[in-house]
């Protein structure tokens, strides 16, 4: 009987991950053909890792239910004792609680998608994205849903959390810090910097997932700025490296539940661009974002999408 | 005059002692920012960054979110040159209690141009949440912790170290944007802050034997800068005002004093003292005062451009020139 209910719950989880995964897809594209633009290949790359971190991975304060975004803030300041961040919608905070950063913030508009599918945000929040006043932002910052710290400027994001990290175990809080990254990111001098500092002060209680797409603003990495041999790069610089298919959700999962042994860990997870979107294919090399050419090809997308809607959706 | 050694070294340590919330970061210059000391007492508060400037700022902004109150310690250069976006969007735009200690402050180093901080205040200033303040002695050394702590947001502190000069009594600390008045007078008004006040000090001195009145106004808060007292002392000037400082005359004290001037519609005469928007090189500070024109003399000789006079001061009536340390005489009653 244990080992039935066990079955079943290794089941249940994995199939919630598929239909957030899905979710996350369907409602990202359905959002650029309505808005003729959007960022889709982020969102077939990522659509699993962000899955398997909010339904199985992290350990994050309970939404009581889901989330309405507010009107912008004002900027921060002594001024402005009102302001507020995103991190609302990954629930309130507690010593034994995990921690979310996203460090790639151009891909907040999958992070807004992922955050409606596990209901913690309002799935008419979507509707304010990209919206004057509104705090549901294309490049999100620190007030927009799922959000707390400022990382639209690439290398930042993971500092920062490292910081926090830092505080953390300094306090001794259990929770741990998870950040999900791009591959891009590690072109920039600052996030060798971060990487290294915490080896150095062994911040084991930092997770970090990074969508390897091999994509950039400009086309294929390797064309681009070479980072590989990566996982080697890492594991040099005193990383717990892994390298992973960034679609394996039973993969991504079994990760995010080591225990901490001294090191930071990352997880390296080769992802496809156009995974779940096949027609996205026809963009190679230049996947940043997707702007319609014409009619015809939005009518394609949205043929597509209706098959989304009625194919094998768990 | 009384010169005191490595005040921040002592003071740091005895400052934090009771305040468990407030972490040192390193960028691999720590006997150089003189916190060694705070190292060995609380070596759990004390991290070493290495040279990586953008990750340290930007990891303080991290530690800082979580209620710690992080005292980065560089050279100033590496502060706001190397990691000037990670200041802003890490630190200055969340408004967080980041203070940052910047070392070798405009021509205070032989280290050259790399090493010297000479557009620092312009830079820093431009950042919204920002606040900035200056030591320009030992007392200021020691008091600018209080003010800096004061302050809900990021501060950039222009700090100096090893032989400090203590020009203020010890009895009156450094108070967020509030300048200290030095001398009364109404022919002219000098503003100067940093290490050019003791060369203005001197300076004064000798003028008023000569008979000129002088308005002598240090500046330690130069964001934000709102101090009425200094308005006031520029509208009652003769002769303008002449502002001293150990920075580029381009979006320092001067501009800072300029754009008062304009906004109080004072209309007067404005003359700026300091890099005249050059960088410098590496040489002895006496030196590279003379050379720039930011020393007593350099100031003798504007007075006498403004108000029309030469006085024939030489080198020697300066240095017989004694300064012991003086009470603000804004607050008489502390006499």
């Amino acid at each position: 009987m244990k080992e039935r209910y066990a079955a079943d719950r290794d089941t249940l989880w994995k199939n919630e991950v598929r239909h957030v995964a899905e979710g996350i897809r369907r409602r990202v594209l359905e959002h650029t053909i309505a808005n003729n633009g959007g960022y889709v290949s982020q969102a077939c790359s990522a659509a699993e890792i962000l899955a398997t971190l909010y339904v199985k991975i992290m350990k994050l304060g309970k939404a009581e239910s889901p989330l309405m975004p507010k009107a912008f803030p004002g900027v921060p300041g002594p001024a402005n004792p009102g302001y507020f961040t995103g991190a609302d919608f990954n629930g309130p905070k507690s010593p034994e609680l995990d921690r979310f950063f996203l460090s790639p913030a151009q891909y907040a508009l999958v992070l807004y998608a992922a955050l409606i599918e596990v209901d913690r945000m309002h799935p008419e929040g979507l509707r304010e994205f990209n919206r004057d006043g509104s705090v549901v932002e294309m490049i999100g910052a620190e007030h927009s849903p799922g959000m707390e710290v400022m990382t639209g400027s690439l290398g930042q994001g993971i500092s920062q959390a490292a910081g926090i990290a830092m505080a953390r175990k300094l306090r001794g809080d259990t929770g741990r810090v998870f950040i999900f990254m791009s591959d891009g990111e590690f072109q920039s001098g600052q996030t060798w910097e971060a990487i290294q500092a915490m080896a150095f002060h062994k911040l084991d209680n930092i997770w970090i997932y990074v969508d390897v797409n091999g994509c950039q603003c400009d086309g294929r990495m390797e064309g681009v700025m070479n980072i590989e041999p990566f996982d080697k790069r890492l594991e040099a610089f005193g990383m717990r490296t892994f390298r992973i298919d960034g679609h394996n959700i039973e993969a991504l999962a079994a990760l995010g539940s080591l225990k901490p042994e001294g090191r930071p860990t990352v997880i390296l997870a080769d992802t496809n661009p156009c995974e779940g979107i096949g027609i996205l294919k026809s963009r190679e090399p230049k996947y940043h974002y997707l702007r319609f050419t014409g009619e015809e090809e939005k009518e394609s997308y949205k043929a597509f999408l209706q098959t989304m809607y009625s194919g094998n959706m768990i | 005059m009384e010169i005191v050694s490595r005040v921040h070294a002592r003071n740091l340590v005895e400052w934090a002692k009771d305040k468990p919330e407030v972490l040192v970061l390193s960028a691999d210059l720590t006997s150089s920012t003189e916190i060694d000391l705070f190292r060995d007492t609380y070596p759990d508060r004390f991290f070493s960054m290495g040279i990586a400037e953008q990750n340290m700022l930007s990891f303080a902004g991290g530690l800082a979110r979580e209620g710690y109150y992080p005292f980065i310690h560089t050279f100033a250069v590496f502060i706001y040159r190397r990691a000037y976006d990670q200041i802003s969007m890490s630190i200055s735009y969340p408004n967080l209690p980041v203070r940052m200690f910047g070392f070798l402050p405009g021509i205070t180093t032989p280290g050259g141009a790399t090493h010297q901080a000479i557009e620092d205040i312009a830079v820093m200033r431009a950042l919204p949440n920002m606040t900035i303040l200056e030591c320009g002695d030992a007392t200021e050394v020691e008091t600018v912790l209080d003010a800096a702590h004061s302050v809900n947001g990021p501060v950039y502190i222009r700090m100096l170290r090893g032989e400090i000069p203590r020009l203020f009594d010890r009895s009156e600390p450094m108070q967020l944007g509030r300048s200290r008045t030095l001398s009364i007078g109404s022919d002219i008004t000098v503003v100067s802050s940093g290490i050019c006040t003791e060369e203005a000090m001197r300076a004064v001195q000798v003028l008023e034997k000569q008979g000129v009145s002088v308005q002598h106004m240090h500046v330690s808060t130069l964001k934000p800068f709102d101090d009425p007292e200094i308005i006031e002392a520029i509208a009652r000037s003769k002769h303008g005002v002449i502002t001293m400082e150990n920075h580029t005359v381009i979006g320092g004290l001067g501009s800072i004093i300029a754009e008062k001037i304009a906004e109080e519609g004072l209309g007067c005469k404005l003359r700026r003292m300091g890099l005249k928007d050059t960088y410098a090189h590496g040489a002895s500070k006496g030196y590279l005062m003379r050379e720039y024109g930011i020393d007593a003399m350099a100031l003798i000789s504007e007075v006498e451009h403004a108000v029309g006079q030469r006085f024939g001061i030489t080198e020697a009536d300066l240095a017989a020139t004694y300064i012991a340390p003086v009470h603000s005489m804004a607050k008489p009653e502390a006499l």
